[in-house]
């Protein structure tokens, strides 16, 4: 008969101190299985989040980790907004050209390119634009460039596919500007399909609701990151919505900053690239004036290449998209198509009057160091204590168990067992108590996470299963092993100095 | 005869609660030879249990010697001293000493379980067998009757192949229409496994059963009638 099978003995013939006793540990453990598995997904989401496919994210001047935490995870408010010019500072001169052309703006701005567009070189700048919700779901006004540009997955290699329909278009034919496409998340909850429109409302969830409607034209397969759970519709519609359009009687002070923003742009000499060279002049629109600033006559300039010309003017004359003064981003999304200029545009940026840019995978973790770091090891300590305080319990029940057991030891002492072999009968019950409620944990711990499966890959994009295991969760075994030998040791010194002979007369 | 036991100049005190020694054992000389069945009669108090005790090594001398199979036991260290008690001693309790998380066929193995030859699991069997248990190998102490206590407890006193049996008061707590049974029971079991038997009572009629009778009185050079004890 091996000591384990005597200490498995000892464990069923105490079954309700026993159960009691382990079922506490398990508990413990239960916690600390799952928030580690939290603490997985939580990590793996934020690097998934991480993953964007850009590398700064460009917004008004304010807290980075609030304009990350709006632009990358769509979560809390947006600080304010820029000017579009602030957008178009990241644009060549022809595409400057091309916007003043097609929207209408000051002459100027299609002079020169964009302070920051050399800095670009070959990536790209995507606006913006938020406040409006569908349900609880963010909308994000973009362009398509949004679903042809950007890249997600953990080699940041995947493009965006659909699981029903296509990307918006800037305009088309039957929806005018007003096509919308939503993440997966977005698409299941509120059970909307493509074909169906949509009322975005203003401000908040419970805001007023927008008259203009989106018609859905497609809905994106799941991709695990935040844009599961936005809306995304056509920049053009969304501007063109009650209450987009920035009334154009301009501030004094924001004309001293534009003309800060001019001077400083005229002012950088920014890196040298093989685009600053090529890039071909546009001409420069015929101009006329509107409450003292200069707009382009659009529709004087109607261009063959520009989708948002070519449309029939009289198939939509009521919504006609906004002058450059009118418009607003939130933020722009940048990927630098030599990483090496990120610092450099990063500083250039922050150092201008207006805007800054933020790194997010740099916010992301301070957010997951400052905050989801510490909180989580806040419950890693509780949790912990937890199973200190159920090893103290698997001290108090042998413990207690000891004086109803003096007699037992003694016996087995006459029969010739060691006092080496009682104290590891001992130190092995609470071995299996420790054994069985890891055990127990650590199933009790991984159902609840297959059961909230869904809800975690819904919420989270992570796919988690009942065999998914963080890499701490292999120290628990050998942790709760080690606080069941300390828990052990003061009854297995009081089995190791039991006397026989008193013990075996009472 | 060759003798099995051999005990000379022993003497066993104890530490008083008020300070002091009680002296408990004195004895010049004793003798059991191998295959021998002795009775020990003594008065409640006299040492007979102490005397069991310090035979098995559960307890150390003050000074003397005790040869067991001719080895010094008192020379032992304490793991020694538990090994041969292991493998050469088999204790049958006055109050049985099942353990009761363990069934009947367990109780008998644990017999053998701290020795440091083979397990022999179908000895015990055997045993139960023999001692008249064989359809209650899976009942655990509490759902067995007295006798049928006893009679495990003698099973599993024999289960280590011991070549000395240390019985104190085996039939005390059995009825008396039992008591017959259980002592032929360990004597007749003493005799087919050639197992020396050393019975401490203070019943004259059992000690009138063995071949020899040894009155601790006599070989006890304490007066435990000015003693306490």
């Amino acid at each position: 008969m091996s000591l384990i099978h005597i200490a498995w003995r000892n464990f069923c013939h105490r079954a309700l101190s026993s159960f009691l006793t382990t079922f506490s540990l398990a508990l413990g453990v239960g916690l600390v299985v799952l928030v580690l598995s939290i603490y997985g997904v939580i990590s793996e989401a934020f690097t998934r989040n991480a993953s964007v496919g850009y590398n700064l994210v460009v917004g008004p001047k304010g807290s980075p980790l609030q304009l990350t935490l709006n632009s990358v995870f769509y979560l809390s408010q947006p600080i304010e907004n820029l000017p579009y010019t602030e957008y178009m500072e990241f644009l060549p001169k022809d595409e400057r050209a091309s916007m003043v052309s097609r929207f209408g703006g000051d002459p100027k701005l299609a002079e020169r390119d964009g302070k920051y567009a050399p800095y670009i070189a070959g990536g790209f700048a995507i606006p913006l634009a938020l406040g409006d919700y569908f349900g609880e779901f963010r909308v994000v006004g973009t362009t398509p460039e949004f679903f042809t540009k950007l890249k997600h997955g953990p080699n940041v290699d995947e493009d965006f596919t659909f699981s029903q329909g296509r990307a918006f278009s800037n305009f088309s034919p039957e929806n005018s500007y007003f096509e919308a496409v939503l993440g997966a998340r977005v698409a299941k909850e509120m059970n909307v399909a493509v074909g169906e429109k949509f009322y975005p409302t203003h401000g908040d969830p419970s805001g007023q609701g927008h008259e203009q409607g989106f018609t859905i034209v497609g809905i994106l397969d799941p991709t695990g990151t935040p844009n599961d759970r936005a809306a995304f519709v056509n920049l053009e519609g969304f501007y063109l919505m009650d209450g987009h359009a920035k009334p154009i009687e301009r501030d004094p002070e924001e004309d001293v900053l534009d003309e800060a923003v001019d001077a400083e742009a005229s002012n950088e000499e920014p890196p040298v690239t093989e685009s600053e060279s090529d890039s071909p002049t546009a001409a420069a629109p015929e101009s006329t004036q509107n409450n003292g600033i200069r707009l382009v006559q659009t529709e004087a300039s109607v261009s063959d290449s520009d989708p948002v010309t070519n449309e029939d003017p009289g198939s939509d004359k009521e919504h006609r998209p906004l002058s450059i003064p009118e418009r607003e981003v939130t933020s722009i999304l940048i990927r630098n198509g030599n990483i090496m200029f990120a610092p450099g545009m990063q500083n250039a940026i922050n150092e201008g009057i207006r805007a800054q840019a933020a790194a997010p995978i740099g916010e992301i973790n301070k957010l997951m160091n400052l905050i989801v770091g510490p909180l989580l090891t806040a419950l890693l300590a509780i949790t912990g204590i937890t199973c200190a305080v159920a090893a103290v319990g698997i001290l108090v029940s042998i413990y207690n168990s000891m004086n109803d057991r003096r007699r037992d030891i003694a016996i087995m002492r006459a029969l010739g067992a060691r006092r080496t072999t009682v104290t590891s009968i001992i130190i092995f019950e609470s071995f299996q108590v420790a054994l069985i409620g890891t055990i127990a944990g650590w199933l009790l711990a991984h159902t609840a996470i297959v059961l909230y499966s869904g809800k975690i890959e819904d919420q989270t994009g992570v796919q988690v299963g009942f065999f998914t295991t963080s890499n701490y969760e292999i120290l628990v075994l050998p942790l709760v092993l080690g606080l069941a030998l300390i828990a052990a040791l003061l009854p297995a010194w009081a089995a190791y100095r039991t006397d026989v002979g008193s013990n075996l007369s009472a | 005869m060759t003798a099995l036991v051999n005990i000379k100049d022993l003497k066993k005190s104890f530490t008083q609660p008020e300070g002091g020694k009680l002296l408990v054992l004195d004895i010049s000389e004793f003798q059991i030879a191998k295959g021998e069945q002795v009775a020990m009669i003594g008065q409640s108090g006299g040492g007979k249990t102490t005397l069991l005790h310090l035979i098995a090594g559960l307890l150390s001398p003050d000074q003397g010697s005790i040869q067991i199979d001719g080895i010094e036991t008192n020379g032992l260290s304490e793991e020694g001293r538990d090994r041969f008690r292991a493998e050469t001693i088999g204790y049958v309790f006055q109050t049985f000493n099942l353990l009761p998380a363990f069934t009947a066929i367990e109780n008998v193995r644990l017999g053998m379980a701290f020795g440091s030859g083979k397990h022999q699991h179908a000895r015990a069997g055997d045993l139960l067998t023999r001692v008249g248990l064989k359809d209650r190998f899976n009942y655990r102490p509490g759902q067995l009757s007295v006798g049928q206590q006893q009679r495990v407890a003698i099973a599993r006193s024999l289960a280590g192949r011991p070549k000395l049996l240390l019985a104190d008061e085996p039939t005390a707590n059995v009825d008396p229409s039992s008591a017959d049974s259980v002592l032929e029971l360990i004597r007749d079991t003493c005799r087919e496994e050639d197992v020396s038997l050393l019975t401490v009572t203070h019943d004259m009629q059992i000690a009138a059963r063995f071949d020899r009778i040894e009155k601790l009185d006599e070989i006890n050079q304490v007066d435990h009638t000015t003693a306490a004890s």
